[in-house]
């Protein structure tokens, strides 16, 4: 079912260039996009290819050296209010002289809302990602899978209109990784919220997202702006083993190839 | 594709850049202590013009007196620290490497090793007077325990598997320490040196101001006592050049050692002093 | 059949064999000395506990240890102040870095005479002693745990819009602090070394003038309980320190002890 969805995120243009005293690299050549209001969609393209650097530039964590990012009608200069980031290094994302629930309560002391409601949402988020019972404990006594969930829970409790996510299951095993997709359908459908998803497995992609915008590697460019036409309800087992699930797969998987030989899309 | 930019310039430029900032900093700082005494914020009897300690600091390298005051500090120094690095490097070796000893020793080592050393000046000066012993006291008993506490740490890092290995090809004890103890003590040893150097120095110059023997130290407290107000501050911007000199010295023989051997440790921060 | 001893008598018998066994020695070797500098220990403890219990002996050790806190203290705050700054600004660190390398190279014990000039004889020059000494490891390891800050964490900091107080005392100062301690535990051992040698210096009480007079008068069995009292002191502050430390650095032992597990 296809909305007429306001653009919740456009990026116009974007180009990022590197320049250190020893060399420039031109990371992101060139990318336009737009995000429609609760849409999930996934980025992906081989390592190196830009796709942490497109995140964070979306994130107002780096500036652009030329282009736009416009979210909700303003221009992205830094970190906006109505975004949150999920990192993929989650051990390294947590304060780790802080329990689980002030870490996730963190980010909310500058929301200038109550501690009463504080309380409520950091509940809720840590109840949403399935977590129970790790509100005392440190993020250092939990396994990587749970460490990843309250990263996601301290992103929920922000309500963010926007959550951005920078390759969160690359460093977790495959089960945990599965479970967490899931994670993320389930979270996606429940607060409605927009994502953007980068990843470098297509498979992760293709289950996760309703679009998946396949990038060049360095200079990046959009190679194709793929949709993904397979049912709302998605499962692991099921989905996975469709047709349409691996010519998608196939699809994007030769256009990344495409790229590596050098075949750019006409401008 | 866009073409990299010259590297090498620009590497250049960029450390450059940090030396010229480094040097501004030095250069604001004597700036800072040549305007504060003329402008009578601090009284130029207590804290000379930098321009008046440079000349202080001229007139003082012509003396003999100069000269052979750096050279007993230096003296004092180098065999201070040379006796606490073998005696660290035996002892240490010697404790780690069996455990029943390091457990025995633990307890004396923790309770000796906070005690000052000044607290040993008094029973230095009954003992030895002002002669160069009561100094080499002092230094090799604040130096011993940086070298001992790390080489300690490097003994227990040896890689246990590496141990048994040796051993199940029979080799010897001398051979063990030599080809597996050794190489893993070797950058632990090194900040230990590093540690010791600087505390040495200081305990040098400490012990030549606090005891009077022949040094830096003692010039230091002559031009004091003497009102020699200007000529004080040389000594002291000597002595501070000294100890940055062997500061930058052992960092940079720690980094020429650790350069070729795999370093084991984590971080270097993190070794505990 | 082994006959298992049971583990905690077996870890306070290591503990105390070595030292017991030294100090026995050294009760039994000079017993019967007539070495004037080295009398026997019994001597030496009986005029410990005649000498330092007394309150005579208490307007010696309390002004040294009002001296070395007020010191140390400051040298904390002052050398957290100044490195945090330092340690967040890449310019600000390559234009100091020189003046601090030369400053901290100049040994705290010179500068007695330099003090005595500016602040005379009293107890400002000693806390100032101990504060030019103390203030160097603590102002040169901030720096470096500032540095060492994890730059993803400094990321999620930005990302979710953190304010600068929150971000200074849930980030900076948290992070940094293991490192802070390891500087704040070398200006530990630093301050008990000066404030002894500035009170040898000038002083009127002090454990450091005591230590002094003793020798001076060759009141030689006092001197040594002095220096014994010294090694006390320093081994009880370490103690303190130590427990301070699990105290506040409990999540970082939890921490480092997790990593050493994977």
């Amino acid at each position: 079912m296809i909305r007429a969805a306001s653009a919740m995120l456009e990026v116009k243009h974007l180009r990022k260039v590197y320049a250190d005293s020893s060399r420039t690299v031109e990371a992101i050549r060139d990318v336009s996009f737009t995000v429609g209001q609760g849409e999930l969609v996934c980025i992906v393209g081989p390592s190196g290819a830009g796709k942490t650097t497109l995140l964070k530039c979306v994130a107002g964590l780096l500036a652009p050296s030329s282009g736009e990012i416009i979210l909700e009608g303003q221009t992205v200069v830094e970190p906006p209010p109505a975004m949150a980031v999920v990192f993929q290094e989650y051990g390294r994302s947590l304060f780790p002289w802080m329990t689980v629930h002030d870490n996730v309560a963190l980010p909310l002391k500058h929301k200038k809302i109550d501690a009463g409601r504080r309380e409520e949402l950091v509940r809720d988020a840590l109840a949403a990602v399935d977590l129970k019972g790790v509100e005392n404990a440190y993020p250092w006594q939990l396994s990587g899978g749970m460490q990843q969930r309250v990263a996601i829970a301290r992103a929920v409790a922000y309500e963010p209109h926007v959550l951005l996510m920078d390759e969160p299951f690359a460093a977790v095993d495959a089960q945990t990784r599965a479970d967490l997709e899931d994670l993320i359908r389930v979270l996606w459908a429940r607060l409605r919220v927009t994502v953007l998803f980068v990843t470098h497995d297509i498979d992760e992609s293709v289950y996760l997202g309703q679009r998946v915008l396949v990038m060049s590697h360095a200079p990046t460019v959009i190679m194709e702006d793929v949709a993904i036409d397979l049912p709302g309800e998605r499962t692991q087992l099921e989905t996975r083993s469709m047709a349409r699930f691996g010519e998608l797969r196939k699809h994007i998987y030769s256009k990344i190839q495409l790229a590596k030989q050098g075949w750019r899309p006409p401008a | 594709m866009s073409a990299p930019t010259t590297s090498v310039r620009a590497r250049t430029s960029a450390r450059t850049i940090v030396w010229l900032q480094g040097l501004a900093g030095l250069a604001g700082f004597a700036a800072l202590l040549e305007i504060v005494p003329r402008i009578g914020l601090v009284s130029p009897l207590y804290l000379p013009p930098f321009s008046t300690i440079m000349v202080a600091l001229y007139k003082e390298m012509m003396t003999a007196e100069f000269w052979t005051a750096l050279g007993d500090t230096l003296e004092a120094w180098a065999i201070g620290l040379v006796i606490s690095v073998i005696a660290g490097v035996v002892i240490g070796i010697v404790i780690g490497s069996s455990q029943v000893v390091r457990t025995l020793t633990h307890s004396t080592i923790e309770f000796l090793r906070p005690i000052p050393s000044v607290a040993l000046i008094p029973l230095a000066v009954l003992l030895f007077g002002s002669q160069i012993q009561s100094t080499l006291i002092l230094v090799v008993y604040a130096s011993f325990w940086q070298v001992l506490i790390q080489v300690l740490y490097g003994v227990q890092d040896v890689d246990p598997v590496a141990r048994e290995t040796a051993r199940s090809y029979g080799l010897g004890t001398w051979a063990q320490i030599r080809y597996v103890t050794w190489p893993t003590t070797l950058p632990y040893l090194m900040t230990g040196v590093r540690l010791a150097a600087a505390v040495a120095l200081i305990l040098a110059i400490t012990s030549e101001v606090a005891i009077d023997t022949q040094g830096l130290g003692k010039e230091i407290s002559d031009t004091e006592s003497g009102g020699a107000v200007a000529a004080m501050y040389a000594y002291l911007i000597v002595a501070g050049i000294i100890g940055v000199i062997v500061n930058l010295g052992a960092r940079t023989l720690e980094r020429r050692v650790l350069a070729w051997h795999p370093s084991m440790r984590l971080d270097s921060v993190e070794a505990r002093a | 059949m082994k006959t298992a001893v049971p583990a905690l008598p077996r870890r306070i018998a290591a503990t105390l064999a070595l030292p017991v066994a030294l100090i026995a020695t050294w009760w039994f070797t000079s017993a019967h000395s007539q070495n004037f500098y080295f009398p026997p220990l019994r001597t030496i403890v009986e005029t410990f506990g005649k000498l330092w219990f007394s309150s005579q002996a208490m307007q010696n050790v309390v002004p040294s240890l009002v001296r070395f806190s007020v010191g140390y203290l400051a040298a904390a705050v002052l050398g957290i102040a100044i490195g945090i700054p330092v340690g967040t600004s890449r310019n600000l660190r390559n234009v100091l870095e020189p003046v601090l390398e030369f400053l901290r190279a100049v040994p705290p014990p010179v500068l007695v005479p330099v003090l005595i000039l500016f602040a005379g004889l009293g107890n400002e020059m000693k806390a100032l002693v101990i504060v030019s000494g103390c203030i160097w490891p603590v102002l040169l390891n901030t720096v470096a745990g500032v540095r060492a800050l994890d730059e993803v964490l400094a990321e999620v900091v930005r990302s979710y819009r953190i304010g600068p107080f929150t971000r200074f005392w849930h980030f900076i100062l948290p992070g940094a602090s293991p490192q802070i301690f390891t500087g704040l535990r070398q200006s530990l051992s630093i301050g008990l070394i000066l404030m002894v040698i500035s009170e040898m210096f000038a002083a009127s009480d002090g454990i450091g003038f005591a230590l002094v007079q003793y020798q001076r008068s060759f009141a030689i069995p006092e001197m040594w309980s002095g220096i014994i009292l010294l090694g006390i002191i320093g081994i009880v502050l370490s103690l303190i320190f130590r427990a301070f430390e699990a105290w506040i650095l409990g999540w970082y032992h939890g921490l480092r002890q997790s990593q050493r597990a994977n």
